[in-house]
């Protein structure tokens, strides 16, 4: 208990510097267009429950599916290519081709296929993310010596064993890592696809504020995207503690 | 009992190919133990990897018990260098690991792994983690997986040579404590002549590249108590060490 307390001083602590610059930025500009910290959580108070909530939660919503969606086939295929040479082989290359493709490019096909609707944002975010999971994933096995395997395979060990004893546990650390620096990306990206066919997300909420000269509102929603960013870090650095102890 | 006939082992470096081992010959009854001691590079860890099934491309033949090895099998304990802990596990799930993947539709033998914990002085230490514990503990851990595993064979590279004096004496007694209980074939690969003189019934000096067998010394004194006291301890120390100069300066 003693331990979640410390943390959650750290991020107070985080988040009282930021709102010291903030305000020391707003002080010296002395315009509209930048509010005090003061005004914006005053108006934040007021509307969340009624106005933000609802934005807030279907953009942790998506992030959280596409997410899941790039763990569901980015470890696999990640364990697999980094185990099995052939896979590696195989793969390998159109890994490299596609992994640099700015994703956001392909926002429109992605539109014109799927629709205006979840699907396209969920897998917007499921394309940045998956790629950095494959290729961590697949090095965090490359990188596991040799010699770890033998007692292992002495025993007979099959796949099954040397997969869930070895190369989940061994390649953890590294697809946290990597989920780390793909969500910053991710949040960015879920932005711009929220300013599109949509009425929910934080990054329609934030677009029609800016729209409607509406600066308190607009901080407002910057400042919860920015507290979802805040909880699913958190969230990683929770389950990091938990799972790779060791 | 183990059997090793005309074992060559060779190499593919670079396009080159070169023999690790050449024609081995080697028998171990049923619950001996066996020193290799041989110079860097005369293929001792070959040998131990082609006992434990991981090298599968030889020359000749390498039974356990009449049959091939084939790991799925036979039950082999292998300790590598390094002890083979898996960091991400706790001490108790790292003795677990051998037993669960070998037994896998028995249930555990939870009065087993308690008794060998005991018996290797790990109690209280069951939750840490390897990199929290000190390399003889490790080992420690080490031998409790192999020993728990109630192996047909085990085998063991250099496994006390990255302790200090001390500790290692002290693994050594704990080996073969544990071995006088359960007599297990044990091969160990080692540099360490005393080493070699105390936990060996078998000695086997190997020779440089291509590794081949050049003396087996039966161990009168093997099992004996506190033979390293013993006037005859010292006496075959220094034998074998002349008789490895001689024959590595070849």
């Amino acid at each position: 208990m003693r331990e979640i307390g410390t943390r959650l001083w750290y991020y107070f602590y985080g988040i009282l510097i930021v709102l010291m610059i903030w305000q020391a930025v707003a002080i010296v500009v002395n315009l509209p267009i930048i509010p005090t910290p003061l005004l914006v959580l005053d108006n934040l108070l007021n509307i969340f429950a009624s106005k933000i909530a609802i934005h807030g939660l279907y953009s942790l919503w998506r992030i959280v599916a596409g997410v899941f969606f790039a763990i569901i086939v980015g470890i696999p295929l990640g364990l697999c290519m980094g185990y099995f040479k052939s896979w590696d082989k195989a793969l390998s290359p159109v890994i490299y081709l596609t992994y640099p493709i700015p994703k956001i490019a392909l926002l429109p096909v992605i539109m014109l296929l799927l629709g205006l609707g979840e699907l396209s944002k969920i897998l917007m975010i499921f394309l940045i993310i998956v790629f950095q999971v494959i290729v961590a994933v697949r090095d965090g096995v490359k990188g596991i010596p040799k010699e770890t395997y033998y007692p292992l395979y002495s025993l007979g060990a099959g796949v099954f064993d040397i997969f869930r004893d070895v190369l989940v546990p061994a390649s953890l650390p590294k697809f946290l890592t990597s989920l780390r620096v793909a969500m910053a990306t991710a949040i960015s990206v879920l932005f711009f696809t929220e300013t599109f066919g949509t009425q929910y997300g934080m990054g329609y909420f934030i677009m029609d504020a800016w729209m409607r000269v509406n600066y308190l509102e607009m901080y407002s929603g910057i400042v919860i995207l920015s507290y979802i960013g805040l909880i699913l870090f958190g969230t990683i650095d929770y389950i990091e503690r938990k799972v790779c102890c060791w | 009992m183990i059997r090793i006939k005309n074992l060559t082992v060779n190499y593919r470096s670079v396009g080159e190919c070169y023999a690790a081992l050449q024609d081995i010959n080697l028998e171990l009854g049923e619950g001996e133990t066996c020193a290799i001691i041989g110079p860097s590079g005369c293929g001792k860890s070959t040998l131990l990897k082609v006992l434990a099934g991981i090298i599968k491309d030889f020359w000749g033949s390498v039974e356990i018990n009449g049959q091939p090895v084939i790991p799925s099998k036979q039950r082999i304990g292998f300790i590598p260098q390094n002890y083979g802990l898996l960091p991400w596990k706790n001490v108790y799930d790292n003795i677990r690991l051998g037993a669960k993947i070998k037994n896998k539709n028995d249930g555990e033998d939870k009065e087993a792994l308690n008794n060998i914990i005991e018996q290797l002085g790990l109690g209280g230490l069951e939750n840490r983690y390897p990199r929290e514990i000190s390399g003889g503990q490790q080992q420690r851990v080490a031998l409790a997986r192999a020993f728990l595993l109630k192996p047909d064979l085990l085998l063991m590279d250099e496994p006390f040579s990255a302790l200090d004096a001390m500790t290692r004496e002290e693994i050594q007694e704990v080996f073969l404590d544990v071995w006088r209980k359960q007599a297990v074939s044990t091969v160990l690969v080692t540099h360490h002549v005393e080493e070699a003189v105390y936990l060996g019934r078998k000695i086997v000096i190997l020779s440089l590249s291509p590794g081949t067998v050049s003396t087996i010394i039966e161990n009168p004194l093997f099992g004996g108590e506190d033979i390293r006291n013993h006037p005859d301890f010292f006496k075959l120390c220094l034998e074998l060490r002349k008789r490895i100069k001689e024959d590595w300066s070849k």
